[in-house]
């Protein structure tokens, strides 16, 4: 289990081979890796994207991520987990977050991966800005498509956060 | 005790982070929100819909309700937009 928040880059690759790296009870590797898009529906209106800036609360942001990373651990049987999340000024196409998993079999490994992504993007204390090419700059609004998404997996998992 | 404001919050409000010393029976979330509110306009401003605002208590995510006291970490925020 790792979580790291940081300003920097990361190389998928190193990073895949580093969560099997010596155990070979992992049967399959899962990732998710979250990258800045070039365009965004204000009021149903695309704009094109120039850049991003992710401000985040440090110190709650690592508590949630580990706690968020615990509760997927006790639900599935994982070898190892990585979440790695940037913050700081991003530009369209640049990664965002990766969330990984390794696991003796793949339902696991995809089901606590699909899981990490949904939840993290509920709980972790991120919050985006946008500019424009026009030179606006904008604050990301959270989608109520989220919150179901991490609802869904309520039934068998821990409740939605509190507030 | 430490009060913290994140995105649009800290705009409106000017600055990301300050300590308070509110009068003793200022004893929950909902009236340190109030409490602060009389501090100034940007106060009013940030916290006009207070629907629309998250808050955790010493990193934990927690409604309007709970309790405070000296020595706690209160954060306030917009719904988070991260991953």
């Amino acid at each position: 289990m790792a979580i790291r928040v940081q300003r920097e880059d990361f190389d998928l690759g190193l990073e895949l081979k580093g969560l099997s790296a010596g155990n070979h009870s992992v049967g399959g590797l899962c990732s998710f890796v979250g990258l800045v898009r070039d365009m965004n529906a204000v009021g149903g209106e695309a704009q094109d994207i120039s850049a991003m800036t992710l401000e985040h609360y440090p110190g709650m942001t690592e508590k949630q991520l580990s706690e968020i990373e615990a509760e997927a651990n006790r639900c599935w049987p994982l070898e190892a987990s990585l979440i790695i999340h940037r913050f700081g000024r991003l530009a369209p196409g640049d990664q965002i977050v990766l969330v990984a998993t390794a696991s003796p079999h793949r339902e696991a490994a995809f089901e606590a991966c699909h899981f990490l992504i949904d939840w993290l993007k509920t709980r972790a204390p991120f919050w985006k800005v946008e500019e424009t090419d026009a030179g606006d700059a904008r604050w990301v609004q959270s989608r109520d498509s989220d919150a179901q998404a991490a609802a869904r997996w309520s039934d068998d998992h821990e409740a939605e956060p509190k507030s | 005790m430490k009060v913290l404001y994140f995105a649009w919050l800290r705009q409106k409000i000017g600055v990301g982070e300050e300590t308070v010393d509110p009068p003793a029976e200022v004893g929950d979330v909902r009236a340190l929100v109030e409490w602060l509110k009389g501090r100034g306009d940007g106060y009013c401003a940030a916290f006009q819909d207070i629907d629309a605002i998250k808050l955790a208590v010493n990193q934990e995510y927690a409604s309007l309700d709970a309790p405070v006291a000296a020595g706690d970490e209160v954060a306030f925020f917009p719904p988070v937009t991260g991953g």
